[in-house]
């Protein structure tokens, strides 16, 4: 047993009210850089849809993720590495911007500026790539925000495979639904996996992948590898950039920009544990429905006094195993199992999960008919079709979300009479297999949602990890004398002479 | 004066190109390493650049390891190995002759590419421009010396390089004057040869000196890097005695923490 920490994400869908603020908070904070107009490392999606970039879903055509080979070995699914390195000169599986979109801004000062014209002034659209005229935004970013488009071009969305995807062209059929996306800070990254450089890695702490800006090359071997299309290659730098999981804020305790400003208060961020052995193995089980349980059989037990052995020796401070306990992930995840992965079957153990959304039940019409207990609809009466939820969180395996919708329910039928009729039924939460005292900690967890609830974040300790006191006065300042580089030689002469240092010398003061 | 542009294109110049080169390099690497990277601009257009850029590449190294392999021999070991010099003149002809004109094909799609394409030319800056063109520039010398070359199939002329590359690397002072008398088309190309090793240092073309092939020895797939150290700390303060620790400056510091690599 391997024990790593890492602050992991959870998403209410069912709270998502799709107002982008996560996005537009992201971006101000990390993307509004050149070359990075087009980055969104956080976006919310309307699903169904094709989504950003266009049609991301299709690993058929981006190659991202990992595939089983024969021989029960997991390998990208772009090739192995020499494959990857023969396509290093012209990726095939690469995007073009276009499916991103062609970042563009508006000629505002010209309302300011125009002289007496014969026509009002107009704003119009010109390309941040190539500083020219547009003559029409094709695409965006949430250009299918509420549904937008015809249902036709929606319809591609993988995420239909398995279900009777024409009948909810029809207006009376149809349905939605949020999906905020970012970086999955995977426990078996594909992106880091195809990078010729060796430029991205994941951080022991804290489970965050980063890229080493100084490292990468720009190979752009990640942006095909990762099946979330989450890294983005900056095209002026010519550097590869991706989510950072707000890792100078995780590291003081604080809530990444898109959960701290989430109006709907839908996310979640905790420690989970979880052992770096039986990453490998959880990976390369052979049916893809199982990936989800086997991922489940990664993560580890923050109150086995065994773990929490294991975890000290690891180096795992007391505070984060203490975090560990009260983690609001690893409760949606492993203890009520209403948390899941996306796309699991991309092989890459993704560590920001999802409870799935409930619906209305299909239509008014039907209300009566339908067998609803404490009103408690039939959760395959959802106006969301289950499969549809299945492919997207659990490779197509429906009993695991509607056990989880089922309990969703039955948190609300539970505090309705607790709260409306006031009285208990302890009925409601056993018949889904939970107990009261559980009911009544989902829902303060996920209905009342309070900020210390949301977010349980050890801060990093640093003071640990590193000597501090050699960092002691530099207020964060250097002076250059030393070269900036990796290869810490000064080639400018490296300074005075300094006196040759003994261990066993003491800390000079 | 003819002994004197003689003397300084190919007895001097060679020394200063290959001292910028490596020089250069090396500064840069040490100073700068955010700006080591090959500047693809694949992302923007696709179109031309999955054709242009693999026959250009593979041209590319083969030309390059053949001219480093060709020139740079000591002539004895041919001499040793038993290969003629008609054979390698024509089995160089041949084969640098496929890879020459493959590169010029990808080169010119990329070149055309990269000028009338508006989103590359706008994003491009005049380095990447000018490496496309001394890079065309020399292909198509390179292809044009093969019209001389054919007069001499013997090798007698690839000789007279191959003693001059050879006298370059042993400093021998005569070594301009074994090609002072060779077609203009060679020395051209072998002035914008070394020209472009000039340039190195200050264009995307460093990204040469970081071709992956490492890649193939890393163990496994994942990397996983830790602020906690393995090694044993004797003294727990880093860093020379008596100095602020503003020695190196953060990014050191940061790189220092950041360095302990393990596999996952």
């Amino acid at each position: 047993m391997k024990v790593r920490a890492q602050i992991a994400m959870v998403l209410n869908l069912d709270k998502c009210i799709g107002c982008h603020t996560c996005s537009i908070t992201c971006k101000n904070v990390w993307t509004n850089r050149e070359g990075v107009e087009y980055v969104w490392f956080n976006n919310v999606e309307t699903k169904p849809g094709i989504g950003y970039p266009k049609d991301w879903e299709n690993q058929e055509r981006w190659k991202g993720g990992w595939v089983r080979s024969k021989n029960g070995k997991i390998v990208p699914r772009q090739g192995a590495k020499w494959r990857i390195l023969s396509k290093i000169f012209a990726n095939p599986h690469l995007p073009e911007i276009d499916d991103f979109y062609e970042p563009y801004t508006f000629e505002y000062e010209w309302l300011q500026s125009a002289p007496e014209l014969q026509a009002q002034p107009t704003a119009r659209p010109r390309s941040l790539v190539t500083g020219e005229l547009l003559n029409k935004i094709e695409w965006s970013g949430n250009w299918e925000d509420m549904l937008g488009g015809e249902f036709e071009k929606r319809s591609h969305d993988y995420n239909f495979e398995g279900v009777q995807k024409e009948i909810y062209g029809h207006f009376e059929k149809t349905f939605m639904m949020y999906l905020p996306r970012l970086c999955e800070h995977c426990l078996n990254p594909s992106c880091l996996a195809s990078c010729p450089s060796g430029a991205i890695y994941k951080r022991a702490e804290d489970g965050i992948v980063l890229i080493d800006q100084e490292k990468c090359r720009g190979w752009r071997m990640c942006v095909s590898g990762c099946p979330y299309k989450k890294i983005y290659y900056n095209w002026v730098s010519g550097k590869s950039e991706k989510c950072i999981f707000c890792y100078p804020r995780i590291e003081t305790g604080q809530p990444t920009v898109c959960s701290e400003t989430c109006v709907g208060r839908i996310r979640y961020l905790g420690v989970v544990l979880y052992d770096a052995d039986k990453i490998e193995a959880a990976a390369s089980v052979e049916d893809p429905k199982d990936l989800y349980p086997a991922q489940l059989s990664v993560f580890l037990n923050p109150h086995d006094v065994a773990v929490q052995e294991a975890a000290r020796a690891e180096g795992i401070p007391d505070q984060w195993l203490e975090a560990a306990m009260l983690s609001p992930v690893y409760k949606m995840a492993m203890e009520w199992k209403i948390a899941f992965p996306l796309h699991p079957e991309y092989r890459t153990l993704p560590m920001v999960w999802y409870v799935p959304p409930l619906s209305p039940i299909q239509s008014a019409a039907e209300a009566g008919k339908i067998s609803a207990k404490d009103g408690m609809p039939d959760v395959r009466s959802l106006r969301i079709p289950l499969r549809y939820l299945a492919n997207l969180l659990t490779a197509g395996d429906e009993e695991p979300i509607a056990a989880a919708l089922e309990r969703m329910l039955a948190m609300r039928s539970y505090m309705r009479a607790k709260s409306v009729e006031g009285r208990i039924d302890e009925a409601i939460p056993e018949r889904v297999g939970l107990d009261r005292a559980t009911i009544e900690e989902m829902y303060k967890i996920m209905a009342l949602a309070a900020y210390e609830d949301r977010y349980v974040i050890p801060t990093a300790r640093r003071e640990i990890d590193e000597d501090a006191y050699v960092l002691r006065g530099s207020s964060g300042f250097g002076f250059r004398e030393n070269t900036l580089g990796s290869t810490k030689v000064n080639l400018f002469g490296g300074g005075a002479r300094k006196a040759p240092r003994d261990p066993r010398m003491d800390v000079p003061t | 004066m003819t002994d004197f542009i003689n003397q300084l294109a190919f007895g001097w110049y060679p020394y200063l190109a290959v001292t910028v080169l490596v020089v250069g390099s090396v500064l840069r690497f040490d100073a700068n390493q955010y700006s080591w990277r090959s500047q693809s601009s694949q992302f923007l257009r696709r179109r031309q650049m999955v054709l242009g850029s693999n026959l250009f590449h593979m041209g590319i190294i083969i030309l390059f390891f053949g001219h480093l392999v060709g020139l740079l021999t000591p002539i004895n070991v041919f001499h040793t190995l038993g290969i003629g010099h008609g054979f390698k003149q024509t089995a160089a002809l041949v084969v640098g002759g496929i890879a020459g004109v493959a590169a010029f094909v990808g080169c010119t799609l990329l070149l055309h590419r990269r000028l009338f394409d508006e989103r590359v030319r706008r994003s491009s800056s005049v380095g990447d421009i000018l490496v496309l063109v001394l890079i065309w520039l020399q292909l198509v010398l390179g292809i044009a010396t093969t019209y001389w070359t054919l007069q001499h199939l013997d090798g007698s002329e690839m000789v007279r390089f191959m003693s001059w590359a050879n006298g370059v690397l042993t400093l021998d002072p005569a070594a301009p004057g074994e090609i002072r008398d060779v077609a203009l088309v060679y020395k051209l190309h072998i002035v914008l040869g070394l020209t472009l090793f000039v340039i190195t240092p200050f264009t995307r073309l460093v990204h040469i000196w970081s071709a992956p092939i490492w890649f193939l020895l890393r163990p496994g797939y994942q990397i996983v890097r830790s602020r906690r150290s393995d090694k044993p700390v004797y003294a727990r303060t880093k860093g020379p005695a008596g100095v602020a620790p503003s020695y190196g400056g953060t990014t050191v510091l940061r790189q220092q923490v950041e360095s302990g690599e393990a596999g996952a």
